[in-house]
């Protein structure tokens, strides 16, 4: 008998440009003690689909055209506001992505714990906080008993995804809705937060239901897996069916865009373009506090047309080192040398004619274009500064870069808030390599970005650096994608480099721990082949 | 949706409307309140500017056997307690409101922005230094400041407008500075470092364009204040004096007689009223004209 049972489920947006059908006719069931996934990219109607059942959907514009979501004898959709409130929580509770946004940074841990038991269960306060102690004891929170009087801030993003974890156990719910819990954070925290998913689970027999744009992170969590796409479950079936006899055409481009072939090129050169030489690069402490040591003697050397993979978790100093390089950011110690030229004291003006050879693509697509900017102006801005064309031939220049990266040229006219993040990013990488630049940092280029869009850019970015000649610093923390895309491959840890070398050994043969933790931790190895073992799909 | 953009057609020309304020242009054109507001705006302009030919009174013309009379077909809009056509003194009143709103706020705008995007741009000691000036110049008594100015440089209605300007900037350097902060932090102005921009034009291509919306809106605000801050020192002698004219001093004499003539408050007031409800359409209307988010149908 399932716990929840959604038939036929179809909510409709009526906006001003039109009808979006955001969940078109879906049904599916959850099973105690199990797990049912919902994969989709970006804008599917996965997040819409799970929210409605708990009218967390804002109606109108929304509305919901036919179905029933059966939940304790009870149709979900019909039920009024405050009915539907005892069952937040109580029956089905969410687990939100962010876990830097879901906890209330004014409150501490305890007191957002103790809020829904005595709301829900009329508990005293000293019972429910007791039960909060318990309730971060078995999401393995250690010292919960002073944890319970913490301030949210003074958690990890993984800690403080237990919190959220436990916020969400403490009602003892039948059924959790689990949303990306892990995408905000770094491999081996998912890889964590996953496994204690898992044991949670077993322990409380709940059913879970786990939304996710990425395939690999439920391969070992799910027991059912539903793809959604464009609103409608294009292939829905058991794990093993989906994993390994994919029908639709879609779950297959799903499956083959988890990079997890090794592409080797030997093009590359045994000359330096870059040496780094002990850098050090510190940042000064809050109020007297110690400074942070971003880069901590870091020494490395990029060869003359090679793709280098830069890995690291969030706070290993990856990006700092990339910015470090571009001279985006004081140096504290250390020596940077460019083609043999020391540029590790060069002023901005005495940067410039080199920024030529040297540019960045950067993370996050949407924050790294100028809003009020068209394709036009961004693209033709480092052209007219560098002169690289002369004033009549700029806008076919400009068409020609739009052709290399895959832009439509009609769209030369549009700002970025008109373009998908994938589209964005090849606007970035336009600008990047209008200059004919010899070198490119690549800080994260596709972290933002959806699954199959991820393969499309990185193929891209092979494309232009065959196409170009270029030397690339790729910085990344996933490793699959580095794996894709690098010749040689450093790994960073706390502003350390702690090994180096080609990207065949260090993923058959790491020498250091923290690599073999790394590399553990890539989710659904088991199922994708993408660890030790050299088997691809 | 789909990221395949496989159908590259083969256009070499540009489309019109290239920079942002090309674009800005043809969505404020679309705006029929902005526009309203501008047309309106314009008028009231080309009226004061023309009130010598337009009206058959003087400003200064006196009637006294007069006196304040209602509006009447020789007088549309009445007289003053010395028999003074209202209309025309509205008119010639407009200039200077008008006059002072333009300049001063020019001012304001100029030196505010210039200021507060640089403080925000340079962060650190620069940044320190130049808002701690600002708060002491803010600290220091408006009135002494004009009053100096007066015994210096003498009575000088320009110089008093620039006085004005150099006061109302201060807030709006403050505003400016904020937005830069923040903007500052985005990637889109470290790309635009990595590409070799020098401050200046980042500062001038990428920080204020993208604090535009804010800048617009404080500047529709500081326009009534200066307008407001004229008839005050020209209420206490330090700005224009009679026979001559402006909107504050019109509606300050108007206040006390509002009992016995009221139309001696209620046109100039009206004629305030409504050339500020124009601006703040016109404000509201650029506002989403410059941010192509805002506007897109």
């Amino acid at each position: 008998m399932p716990l929840l049972e959604t038939t036929d489920l179809r909510i409709h947006f009526h906006t001003r440009n039109g009808l979006v059908k955001a969940v078109d006719g879906i049904s599916f069931s959850v099973m105690e003690g199990k797990t049912f996934a919902i994969i989709g990219e970006s804008g599917s109607g996965k997040s819409v689909a799970c929210y409605s059942m708990l009218g967390l959907v804002p109606m109108p514009p929304g509305k919901i055209e036919s179905g029933s979501v059966k939940f304790e004898n009870q149709d979900l959709l019909t039920l009024s506001e405050s009915q539907l409130r005892k069952i937040r929580g109580k029956g089905i509770s969410i687990i939100f992505q962010d876990p830097m946004t879901t906890l209330n940074p004014f409150l501490k841990i305890g007191d957002q714990l103790i809020e829904p038991l005595r709301l829900h269960f009329g508990m005293s306060k000293k019972e429910a906080w007791q039960k909060g102690i318990d309730i971060l004891t078995e999401v393995g929170i250690k010292n919960p008993v002073q944890r319970m009087k913490s301030w949210p801030f003074e958690f990890s993003g993984g800690m403080r995804q237990r919190v959220v974890i436990a916020m969400a156990l403490v009602t003892e719910p039948k059924i959790i809705i689990a949303d990306e819990p892990t995408t905000a954070l770094d491999v081996t925290v998912q890889a964590q937060i996953l496994k204690l998913l898992k044991q949670l689970q077993i322990r409380r027999n709940i059913g879970i239901i786990f939304i996710s744009h990425d395939l690999s992170v439920v391969a070992d969590i799910a027991d059912e897996i539903a793809v959604m796409r464009n609103g409608v479950f294009v292939e829905q079936g058991f794990r093993d069916a989906i994993f390994f006899n994919p029908q639709h055409d879609y779950t297959k481009k799903l499956l083959a865009a988890v990079p997890a072939k090794e592409k080797n090129p030997e093009r590359r050169d045994n000359s330096n373009l870059i040496e780094v030489d002990n850098l050090s690069v510190y940042f000064p402490g809050n109020n007297g506090e110690e400074a942070v040591k971003a880069l901590d003697d870091v020494s490395l050397k990029i060869k003359r047309h090679e793709i280098l993979g830069l890995v690291g978790e969030s706070g290993s100093g990856k990006s700092t080192c990339g910015r470090s390089i571009m001279r985006l950011l004081k140096l504290t110690q250390g020596k940077i040398l460019f083609e043999g030229q020391d540029i590790s004291h060069y002023s901005m003006s005495e940067m410039k004619p080199l920024r030529r050879q040297m540019q960045m693509i950067f993370q996050d697509p949407y924050a790294s274009l100028n809003p009020r900017m068209t394709v036009y102006d961004t693209l033709a801005e480092p052209l007219l500064l560098h002169k690289i064309v002369p004033r009549n031939a700029l806008d076919k220049e400009v068409f020609s870069l739009m052709d290399s990266v895959g832009l439509a040229r009609e769209s030369i006219l549009r700002y970025p808030h008109e373009f998908s993040g994938g589209q964005r990013q090849r606007i970035a990488i336009g600008r990047a390599i209008a200059t004919k630049p010899s070198f490119i940092v690549a800080d994260e280029p596709v972290s933002a970005l959806d699954v199959t869009i991820q393969a499309q850019i990185l193929d891209l970015l092979l494309q232009l650096v065959d196409h170009f000649n270029l030397t690339m610093l790729f910085i990344s923390h996933d490793l699959a994608v580095v794996r894709y895309l690098s010749d040689r491959v450093l790994v960073m840890k706390d502003g350390k480099l702690i090994e180096e070398g080609e990207v065949h050994q260090i993923f058959t043969t790491p020498k250091n721990d923290y690599t073999k933790t790394l590399l553990d931790a890539i989710p659904g190895k088991s199922l994708l082949g993408v660890s030790q073992d050299n088997s691809s799909i | 949706m789909s990221e395949e953009s496989a159908v590259v057609q083969k256009i070499d020309a540009m489309p019109k409307g290239v920079s942002l304020w090309d674009d800005a242009w043809l969505r404020l054109r679309k705006n029929k309140l902005a526009m309203f507001g501008l047309l309106f705006l314009i008028v009231m302009m080309l009226l004061c500017l023309l009130a010598p030919v337009l009206t058959p009174y003087g400003y200064e013309e006196q009637d006294l056997r007069l006196g304040a009379t209602a509006p009447s077909l020789t007088h549309w809009l009445g007289t003053d307690n010395f028999g003074r056509d209202m209309l025309t003194r509205i008119l010639y009143g407009g200039r200077v409101s008008l006059l002072v709103g333009f300049i001063a706020t020019s001012v304001a705008l100029l030196i505010g922005v210039t200021y507060g995007s640089i403080a925000g741009y340079a962060g650190g000691k620069i940044d320190g230094f130049m808002m701690r000036l600002v708060d002491i110049i803010y600290a220091l008594p408006f009135m002494i400041f004009i009053v100096l100015l007066m015994v210096v440089f003498g009575r000088n209605l320009l110089l008093l407008f620039l006085a004005i300007g150099a006061v109302e900037w201060l807030v709006m350097a403050r505003i400016v500075r904020g937005q830069v902060q923040n903007l500052r932090q985005q990637e889109f102005v470290e790309a635009a470092i990595s590409l070799g921009l020098s401050p200046s034009a980042i500062i001038r291509k990428h920080l204020i364009p993208n604090a535009l919306g804010p800048i617009i809106v404080y500047t529709t605000l500081t326009i009534p204040n200066v307008m407001l801050l004229e008839a005050f020192l020209s209420f206490l002698g330090l700005g224009i004096q009679p026979p001559q004219s402006s909107w504050g001093l019109l509606i300050s004499y108007g206040v006390e007689s509002m009992e016995e003539y009221p139309w001696l408050l209620i046109f100039p007031g009206l004629a305030l009223t409504m050339t500020l409800f124009a601006l703040n359409f016109l404000g509201d209307g650029l506002r989403d004209a410059l941010d192509p988010k805002a506007s897109k149908d």
